[in-house]
This record gives structure tokens, sequence and C-alpha cells, in this order.
């Protein structure tokens, strides 16, 4: 039977690459390389959740009604009978209650929904620290930031499609936020809306969003996003023989069919348990969309938070002045501008563009394949986290009312501190992981230069105690001395030597501060001759060096020959 | 693709030479035989996990799904069963194939050369030099040699570069035109409540009489009439008209100048839209007098004509003029004096003409 199949799989090869030339790929991708680190399958969850989603999607869109025409509810969940309701919430009722597994699977797309944006998240903080977006990688970036603000796009429209109370007072915001746009947004909302708020026209505009546009773009781009994957090849962590030259690894095939293959099937169980054991979203105790009725503690998805969370922050008055503006008789909305445009704008911006940020300030050092340690980058590091702690503080006053009445504080005391922690906070975050980096550096020094602590105290005849240190072995020294000690750029003068003023010198002073601004103060690496130096007088200095250390190397022997001993008479 | 042994020399960083990769460790599989069965052993059980959920799955769909209708209890646990039975189906393929691959594959590094990104320079001299041959061919740029020409090519390309900006137009514009339907922003202006329209309660729609407000209680109102809508325009209508009618003490209540006569002995009626950002503020506490929105916190101060005392919103919420009738039920004087709800560019701009086009296209 083997021989057989295995007749029917070489006729079946050789019938595809006649007419597909498709060997040649094969050949490629079958033993293409990729390193090994568990951090490296945070994008991969992201991608299986999105697989996922899009399984359970097209099961929900089976059982779906993208309409907001009205009905009076005669459906299994008797609690609600005679409601009148859209039919896009009948329809989510009848999934949920009439459907076998439905329920099942609206919960799989709403778990696997907050997976895809989680791990996104994730992996683009991992990216970021390991500096996995310095060239030839910069572009690469830019495709999942995109990814990232589609994936945003993608939950929000989805989780207001069964038009609930929830969602709908989300939308609600939504159309305030458009309607505070500068001279254009009551069209704006007029157009999204099709008319005045809420309309009729808005959950079949926004299902074609969800199930077309945006998972239309996402998967363009996931195939964007992987094709530069593979034709980069695969960054890895620094170690012996990792060169920004070559890449260590293991082949796609059978190593990583099996691992990243079998990880689909661990994130679709994951999600399927999770799904199984914990509702999500039971639409059924919110009731259909009414503009009147609200309830207190209702949140967003969580990545919708922390635009919540600066509409919350941003107050309407600053010390006595009015956020809001009336400028020639128009309204300029800046308590909802600030904080639902303009942050959000700027913050994504700075992700976006931040690639290049760094390179004006490193200069071109050619393309890196071999990531950093985030200890040996500071002031990177340093931005990561301030960034973090900035939005961790909006999600935070996104559900300041749960936070408040879990902690027993006062909601408004907690906002107030919240509106000075987001001045307060990320530069302090942003100072004290730069220290703590630094810390990390000099004991990387300090073991490369003396070794590991033995925890071995030695005591000399002269009275003397010393602890001996063991040396690094040669895998664990090169980690610690491999990475590139960058010094601030150094600038061309303003003028030449005919005293004329160059073009470009601001835009270079510009650079040379923000040089300044990462390396000024660092931490250089060992060098092989101030390891030399230090061999040199830990081992040879001087006759007294000398004998401490061969003191100390005896002593040595001798505790561990009878701790031996002790250990062979207790068995 | 090459073995760590003949590779390139060894790169120099800060003058320490890489050791090159470091050895192999062996796995207990790679050298205990009973070690390699017994993860043999371990990946076909999980395989067979896997096939046990899927039964499990399909059992819970067949003879779970005679399920009572609207039970919610029951049809979470039929959920449930089914979830688990797909949680074991997946789960056991996934451990399996990834306990295969840590413990039987083999797992010895290799390596592989990167090559530069950056094209060759006859590569990228060669695509230039297409790309002026293609642009020479077409007459858009002028040949190299023969400068003739260069005028009329000038006009076709300025042309052809106006039609392409513009062509999207013939598209987008009676698209997008006809999304927004008629683009009446001033119907923001105005709601259901007219002069001797009766407050009815939220959403029963029954009427209120002075009376039956007490000092302290809170009425969630609709206007009169707005049950009688269409499912669609009392959604449009209501989320504009909601109003929230409370009584105070009338010592407690503060009157602002030119509205002495919108309240009726301590009864007053706020716009119960946010002017933040439009969320229905809700939840209002009867010791301070204060209406919060749970959406963003916005306070306003009920006693001092719903100023606002914390949170994002800049302006007080609208105030609902309203009279008491002949028999006894309360009434508005008048619609508001002002756009309910969040602020927009034009808001301060209204004007009275645009009132009757509202009233049409109705």
């Amino acid at each position: 039977m083997g021989a057989k199949v295995n007749t029917a799989a070489a006729g079946t090869a050789n019938f595809v690459d006649d007419r597909t030339s498709i060997g040649g790929f094969v050949k490629f991708f079958a033993r293409k390389l990729f390193p090994d680190h568990w951090s490296f399958m945070l994008g991969e969850i992201a991608l299986y959740a999105f697989i996922v989603l899009l399984l359970s999607g097209v099961f929900l869109t089976a059982f779906f009604v993208p309409s907001m025409e009205t009905v009076e509810y005669e459906g299994a969940f008797e609690t609600m009978h005679g409601v009148e309701m859209t039919k896009a919430f009948e329809s989510t009722l009848h999934t949920s209650f009439e459907v076998p597994g439905g329920l099942l699977i609206r919960q799989i797309h709403h778990w696997s929904a907050l997976l895809f944006l989680a791990a996104i998240m994730t992996h683009m903080c991992r990216v970021f620290f390991t500096g996995a977006f310095r060239k030839p990688r910069e572009l690469n970036w830019l495709v999942g930031f995109t990814l990232m603000v589609l994936g945003l796009a993608a939950g929000f429209t989805g989780y207001s499609l069964p038009d609930d109370v929830l969602s709908g007072n989300g939308l609600r915001i939504i159309d305030g936020v458009v309607k505070s746009i500068p001279l254009i947004g009551s069209y704006t909302s007029y157009w999204l809306f099709g008319g005045e708020f809420p309309g009729t026209a808005l959950i079949p505009r926004l299902f074609t969003a969800h199930i077309l546009l945006v998972p239309g773009l996402i998967l363009a781009l996931i195939a964007v996003h992987l094709f530069l994957v593979f034709l980069h090849k695969h960054t890895q962590y620094p170690g012996g023989g990792k060169t920004d030259r070559n890449v260590v690894g293991l082949p796609l095939f059978p190593v990583y069919t099996a691992k990243a293959g079998g990880f689909f099937f661990v994130v679709f169980g994951v999600i399927a348990l999770v799904a199984a054991v914990f509702t999500i979203n039971p639409v059924w105790n919110y009731g259909p969309y009414d503009p009147s009725p609200v309830s207190a503690g209702t949140q967003p998805d969580w990545y919708i938070l922390f635009v919540d969370g600066a509409l919350r922050l941003m107050p309407g008055w600053v010390f006595g002045i009015p956020m809001e503006w009336e400028i020639f008789g128009y309204t300029l909305s800046m308590n909802i501008l600030t904080p639902a445009l303009i942050l959000p704008g700027l913050f994504f911006g700075f992700i976006a563009l931040y690639p290049w940020i760094e390179k004006w300030a490193t200069g071109d050092r050619g393309e890196k394949h071999v990531l950093d340690r985030p200890r040996n980058v500071p002031v990177r590091t340093g931005i990561g986290v301030a960034t973090i702690t900035f939005y961790v503080i909006l999600v935070l006053e996104g559900s300041n009312d749960i936070v408040a009445n879990l902690f027993h504080l006062s909601l408004n005391d907690l906002t107030i501190f919240f509106q000075w922690a987001i001045f307060i906070l990320p530069p302090i975050m942003f100072w004290v992981t730069r220290r703590i980096c630094m810390g990390l550096q000099r004991k990387d020094r300090e073991l490369v230069l003396h070794g590991h602590e033995t925890g071995t105290i030695v005591r000399h005849e002269n009275g003397e105690y010393i602890e001996v240190h063991s040396p690094l072995s040669e895998q664990e020294l090169w980690l610690r001395v491999q990475h590139e000690d960058i010094a601030p750029l150094e600038i061309d003068p303003e003028y030449n030597e005919h005293g004329v003023r160059r073009k470009g010198y601001r835009w270079d002073r510009f650079k040379q501060s923000l040089s300044r601004f990462y390396y000024e103060d660092r931490v250089s690496p060992v060098t092989k001759a101030e390891f030399d130096e230090a061999q040199h007088h830990h081992g040879h200095g001087n006759a007294e060096a000398d004998l401490q250390a061969a003191d100390a190397k005896d002593a040595d022997q001798r505790l561990t020959d009878e701790w031996n001993k002790v250990e062979d008479q207790a068995k | 693709m090459s073995t760590p042994e003949h590779h390139e020399e060894p790169q120099v960083k800060n003058g320490f030479t890489d050791p090159g990769l470091a050895d192999h460790r062996p796995r207990r599989a790679d050298v205990e035989p009973k070690a390699d069965k017994r993860a043999e052993r371990q990946v076909a059980a999980l395989f067979t996990v896997s096939i046990i959920g899927t039964v499990i799955a399909l059992w819970a769909y067949f003879t779970k799904n005679d399920m009572e209708p609207g039970d919610v209890a029951d049809i979470q646990s039929t959920n449930m069963w089914i979830g688990l039975g797909i949680a074991l189906a997946m789960l056991g393929i996934g451990f399996g194939a990834i306990h295969w691959a840590k413990t039987l594959m083999r797992d010895h590094e290799m390596v592989e050369e990167r090559h530069e990104l950056r094209s060759s320079d006859e590569a990228r001299e060669g695509a230039i030099q297409n790309l002026k041959d293609g642009a020479a061919d077409s007459g858009l740029a002028t040949p190299d040699e023969s400068g003739t020409g260069v005028k009329r090519r000038s006009v076709l390309k300025g042309s052809l570069i106006t039609a392409m900006a513009i062509a999207p137009l013939a598209v987008l514009v009676p698209q997008i035109g006809n999304m927004g339907a008629d683009w009446n922003v001033g119907k923001f202006r105005h709601t259901m409540w007219a002069p001797g329209v009766r407050l009815t309660r939220d959403p029963d729609g029954t009427p209120i009489k002075a009376a039956d407000v007490t000092i302290g209680s809170v009425f969630h109102v609709i206007p009169d009439g707005l049950n009688d809508l269409d499912h669609h325009h009392k959604m449009d209508q209501k989320a504009k008209a909601v109003v929230l009618l409370v009584r105070l003490d009338p010592k407690d209540l503060k009157i602002r100048e030119g509205r002495e006569d919108w309240s009726f002995d301590g009864i007053v009626a706020y716009s119960k839209i946010c002017t933040h950002v439009g969320c229905p503020v809700a939840l209002y506490e009867q010791q301070t007098h204060h209406l919060l929105c749970p959406c963003h916190q916005s306070t306003f101060d009920v006693s001092d004509g719903a100023k606002v005392v914390f949170g994002p919103a800049k302006r007080p919420l609208p105030q609902l003029p309203i009279a008491v009738d002949d028999d006894g039920y309360i009434v508005a004087q008048n619609d508001f004096d002002e756009p309910v709800g969040p602020s927009y560019w034009e808001r301060l701009k209204g004007d009275a003409g645009t009132a009757t086009v509202e009233e049409e296209s109705h």
C-alpha cells in the first residue's frame, strides 16, 4: 500500500510540476530555516486567531441578518417576547438560542477577536523591544502597524453588529466624536449613518465593512507581511554562530510544519475551551438598542478602552478654561477632538514612524538581523515602557468606574489622579527603565570581566577571605560582548572652509541631538583589551594575586572533594 | 545551505571572536530507545484524545440539541459540551504535533546564508535603463539624443494626470452623495417637543401629572406621540428627545436668569443626551442632585441649571421649558432653545429657516 501511495503522490507531483514548475518553490520552502524562540510565536497567535475568526465568521454569516428592519420578537427566548427590535438583534438571539452550537461559535468569534488584537499588540512589543523593526524590516513594521489598525476597525465594526444597547451606545459615542470634527463633522455623521443617528443604514454598512472590506484588506496585508518575512528571512537572537549574514534554525519541513501547524490547533483549542466555558457579550441581557437606557459599569471591548479612557480623562474645563471653543460663531470641541482624534493620531503616528526616528539617531548601519537584547538599547527600551505606561493609564481610565468600585476609591479622585499621572508617570517609567537597563549592562560587564560568583569563600593563611569566581563559558561570554557600541553621531560643521553655511545643517543638528539623547550616556560592552587586562590582573598581576588564585583553586578543589566524599558516604 | 562546520570566517565583535554554534545537546529520546518509544506513545495518545474530542462534539450536537427553547442554562450546557469537544479535538492534534516535533524530530540547528536585499548595481542600472527606454518609447520623456516633440508630450502628460486625478470623482461623488440621505443637518436642531406636548413615561408613554412627581423622584421621559411613530422614526426622534424630569425642593433650586418660568414648583426637565458625546445621562443621585453620565462620567448639577461639575462635558444639559396643562399634566412650553447632544461645528449657526425644511422632510 505504501508503495502505491508513493506512486500516486509522485504521479500527482509530476502532473502539477509539469504545469506550474512548483518544484522550485517546494525546494526553496521545504527546508527554509526558522530560528527557534518562544517570543516568535506571538505573531503566529495573531495569524491563527485570524483564521479562527474567518472560520467562525463564515458560520455566523449563515444566520446573521444585517438589517435594521424592525420585528416584534417571538423567538425562543421568552423574556423578550413582544419586544420591538431590529432583525440584526433578532437574528443574533436566534443564532444564540435556536442554532445548536450557535452561541458557542458566537463566543469563539468574540474571544478570538479579543485574542487577535492582544496577540498583535504583544507581537508589536516583542518586535519593538528587540529592535526587529530595523533595516530592512521598516516597511514590514508599517504593514504590521496597519494590520493592527485594521484589527481595531474589524473589532469595532463587528462589536456593533448585534445592535444591542451596549454597542448602540458605543456607536452613539462614535457619532459624537465624528460630529466634533471641524467643518465636515455633521456631514460625516450623515454620511456614516445615512442621515440622523441611528437611522436604518448603519448595520448593513458596518456588515459590509466587517465581512468584506476590512478582512479583505487584512488578508491582503497578511500576505504582504508574510511574504516580507520570507524575503527578509527571520531575525534571530544573539548567540554563538549567529550573525547578520546567516540564519540559524530548524527547517520548515518537518519541524515547523509540525510545531507551527500544531500550534494553530492549540490556539483554536484554547479559544474553543474559553468560549465553551466563559460567556462573552450576552446581548440578551442588554436588550436591543434604545437611545434612552444605559447601565453603569459598561465597558467596550478591551482594545477600544484606551480611546474611551482618553475621552473620560480629558476634562471639559481645565483650570476654569473651557475646552470647547467658540471661534467666529463656530464650535471647536477640543474636549472631544483632543482625546478621540488628536491623541490617538499622535500616538499611532509615533508608533508607525518609530523605526525612522531611531534611524535618525543611529544612522544607517546596514541590515540588522541579529536582535538586540532590550538592555543593550536602554533609551529604546525606556521609550517602549513609557509608551506602554501611557497606554495602560488610558486603559485603566477607560474602566475607571470598575477600578474605583473594586478598590473602593472615589471615581473623581481616580480620574484626577490619572489626569496627572498621564503626564508624570511615563517620564518616570522611562527614566527607571533606562537605569535598570544600564544596571543590567553593568552587571554583564562585571560578569565578563570577573566571571560568575561561585559562592565559595576561601580563607588564606594570612586571614584574608576571598571569593572564588569561575570564568564564563565562551557562549555566555559572546552573548555579553557581541553588541555594537553605538556613539552619538558626528556631523559636519555648519560652515565649510569658505565660510558658507551648508544646506541641511539644521536637520543634521536635530539628528545629532536625537543621537545624543539615545547614546551619549551609555555603558559600552567589554572590549577584548579590557578583558585581557582583567584576566592579566586576576591571573598574573603579581605574585600575591597569583598565590591567592592558586590557593583559592586548591581550597575549592578540597571542598569539592570533601563534599563528594560526604555524598558518597550518604549513598 | 551549509552546516556550521564549513561556513565563512567567524565574526569578530569588540575584539572577541564568535565561538560558533553551541554544541548540540541530545534529548532523552535521542539517546535512550526507551524514552524514544515512550514519546511515540505519548504523541499517539494525544492524537487519540483529539479523536475522542471530535466524538464528544458530535455526540453533544446530536443528543443534546433537543434543548428546551429559551432555557438559557440548557442552551449553554449544549454549547459547553460542543465547545469542550472541539477544544479536545484541536488541542489533541496541536499538542501531539508539537510534542512530536520537540521530542522525536531531528533538532540539529542548521545554518543558511543571507543575501543582501539590495539589488546588484547592474540590476539597478538595468532597471533604470528599462524604465528610461519605456518612457522614451511612450513619448512621455524626451529621448536622450533627439529632443523632438516635447511640447505635445507635456500636454499629453498633463491631460492624462488631470484625467486620472478627477476620474474617481465620477464614481465617488454619486456614491458618497447618496450615502448621506438628504444631508439636512439642520435636523439636529429640532426635537419632537413643541408647545403643549405632554411629557410621558419612558417606555410606556403614559402622561405624568405634576402631582405624581414627588420631591426627589426622577422620571425618564419621552414626548407624547413618540410611541405612535414607526420604529425607525421613533429611534431617530427618541435619540434626541429623551428628557429627565426631576423634582427638587424649590429652595434647593437655583433658577437661571431668563428661565424663571421654565420650571414648575421645583420640577425641572433636562435633556438626557450628554453634551459631551451623546450618551444618555441616566444616573441621578438624589442627595447631591447630580446627574452622572455612565459613559464618561460627565456630572451635571440639576439644582444649578445642570451645569458641569465634573468630567469631560463643557456645556450644561439643555433645559426643556415645562408647564402644567388644564388637566394637571406636565407639558412642554416649547422645543429646546438649543441643539441637544454633542457639539458640532455649526452648532451656534442655526437659523429659524431650517425649521420649516425639517418639518417637510418628515
